[in-house]
């Protein structure tokens, strides 16, 4: 199948800048996947995320969503209906002054007919578990549920994919529990393609890929197992290994024999318990 | 003390004043305060404030709220009284004296028209959401676009102004909390000593109401906003019966008052 947004040696560099932003990037999201993308400040993660959706343009190189080049100034909206952004702070991107209005207001946008955006306005904030606020007023709600209000924003659209921009950076570990399980929940129940951006490695976890980016270009693609065991790596970038991840290295550097690498709490709990059943086993 | 701004403030409710079109509640006003200046005598402006008391009942706003939205108006209103008291003209209350009887009653009448003027006013903004309000506005003034006016731009200007106006207010507390934390002192010293004080509060209030404005206008693309053409809305208005019982009602009421104006009362 073909992938749903894919990126060809594209370099960016922002206006009055001498360092590129990004250098020669090239990627392909696979349609229904859930992508987490890792990296510093400065790596070009939001850059990265601003090229979906036309919000910025390649200098050189070219973006295709759903086979559409963004640098085509016609189709700017083709591209932005089928591409949902949510970003970092959630006081900015709430345009009105109650939950239900500010969710119509992209659907609103799009000339969508009235009694079809009630309808779209209701099951997104039912999604995201939000439809009990829907006549509040954004000011008064916490957090983590103004980053879900924000997501039933986008939803409204009906896009294909969903990207957010470091969503969890200005919440709570509560409000980012909430908002990092809408966005998995988006993906593994309703089959969209979500692009999680982060600096959080918990949150990759049950990914189905990650990527580091490091400095305008891509230092690591794969699964989230795969890139968390190459210590070497994540040493290099600066980065933190999950909890999980460090414990196993740790276990296997003392002598333990651990087979795979399971990265949630519960699963590697699972492989050193069973580790040990048997060492003991063997032993009698 | 920024919390008691009540400016464009909503008090939700279920009453027939709040379901009215916004369009019908904006055009009452305008008829309101037409027919306030309409008043000249004590008939008038009884009937004005009989018609304003009926009104913020038949909202089920308290009388208090109200006065809360007069008070910071309070020295405009003290300063009017004042001037027509010494300044017009008449028989004096004592022979010699500059204070005319007049002049009291005028005073007093000027005063009942400004706290009617924001009552009124206020009875729109605390009965409307402002998304409504907006809503009403924009479809009333439609018209003008065939002149090119900017129409859709100002009102959406203006809702959003609306949105921003209590997460800026607690924007200015937390930076006000922080230069205080580090000695800074808002509440003593001349006038022209506060006001400079106020200074290291603006610079940052601005500075980061920019960036507002700057991710908030990439969040809005983001969402395909691309201007009013073409743009649905979600919350039809619609005119009912009540509304046209309110703009006749609301027309008797002017024509009412330009026939006390007429007899001079």
């Amino acid at each position: 199948m073909k992938p749903i947004i894919q990126f060809e040696n594209v370099h960016y560099t922002y206006p009055g800048d001498e360092l590129e932003s990004l250098c020669g990037v090239d990627l392909s999201v696979e349609r229904g996947s859930f992508v987490a993308v890792l990296g510093h400040n400065g790596s070009g993660k939001s850059t990265l995320a601003k090229h979906m959706n036309a919000i910025l343009v390649p200098d050189t190189g070219r973006v295709l969503v759903d086979g559409i080049d963004t640098a085509d100034e016609e189709r700017v909206l083709d591209v932005r209906r089928r591409v949902g952004m949510v970003f970092q702070n959630p006081d900015n991107q709430i345009v009105a002054n109650v939950v239900e209005d500010d969710v119509a207001f992209a659907p609103e946008n799009l000339g969508v007919e009235p009694a079809e955006i009630r309808r779209r306005v209701n099951a997104a904030l039912r999604l995201v578990g939000m439809y009990d606020y829907r006549m509040h007023a954004p000011h008064l709600l916490s957090g983590g549920q103004k980053q879900r209000v924000a997501i039933a924003g986008v939803i409204a659209m009906e896009p294909e994919i969903i990207v957010l921009d470091e969503p969890t950076a200005m919440l709570d570990p509560q409000g980012r529990q909430e908002v990092v399980d809408t966005a998995f929940a988006l993906c593994r129940a309703k089959g969209m393609t979500v692009v999680l951006i982060t600096h959080h490695m918990d949150e990759c976890i049950g990914a189905d890929r990650l990527i580091v980016l490091s400095n305008g270009h891509i230092a690591a693609d794969g699964t989230p197992a795969e890139v968390f065991a190459d210590a070497a790596l994540m040493a290099r970038e600066g980065l933190d290994v999950p909890e999980t991840a460090h414990l196993l290295r740790e276990l296997r550097a003392a002598g333990m024999k651990l087979e795979g690498e399971p990265l949630a709490v519960e699963d590697c709990a699972e492989l050193i318990a069973n580790t040990l059943r048997n060492e003991k086993r063997s032993r009698k | 003390m920024l919390k008691d701004i009540t400016l464009g403030q909503y008090f939700p409710g279920n009453t027939v004043v709040h379901r009215l079109d916004p369009r019908t509640k904006i055009l009452l006003v305008v008829v309101y305060i037409v027919a306030l200046f309409q008043a000249r005598g004590w008939v008038g402006y009884g009937l004005v404030t009989l018609v304003t008391l009926l009104c913020t009942a038949l909202s089920k706003i308290k009388l208090r709220s109200m006065f809360k939205g007069v008070k910071p108006m309070l020295f405009i209103i003290a300063l009017t009284a004042l001037l027509n008291i010494f300044y017009t003209a008449g028989t004096p209350v004592r022979p010699g004296w500059i204070i005319t009887w007049e002049g009291i009653a005028r005073a007093v009448q000027m005063m009942l028209r400004i706290v009617l003027l924001i009552s009124g006013t206020f009875l729109l903004t605390y009965t409307t959401s402002p998304i409504a309000l907006t809503d009403g506005l924009e479809l009333l003034l439609n018209p003008l676009k065939k002149l090119r006016a900017p129409v859709h731009e100002m009102t959406m200007m203006m809702s959003m102004a609306l949105r921003f106006i209590p997460t800026l207010i607690s924007e200015t507390d937390k930076i006000m909390s922080a230069q205080k934390a580090r000695g800074a002192d808002f509440e003593t010293g001349s006038l022209t000593r506060r006001a400079k004080a106020l200074l290291p509060i603006l610079v940052p209030l601005f500075v980061s109401a920019f960036k507002r404005a700057d991710e908030l206008a990439v969040a809005m693309e983001s969402r395909c906003y691309h201007g009013g053409e073409g743009r649905t809305r979600m919350k039809q208005l619609r005119l009912e019966r009540r509304d046209l019982i309110a703009l006749i009602l609301g027309g008797l009421f002017l024509a009412g008052m330009f026939v006390l104006k007429g007899f001079g009362l």
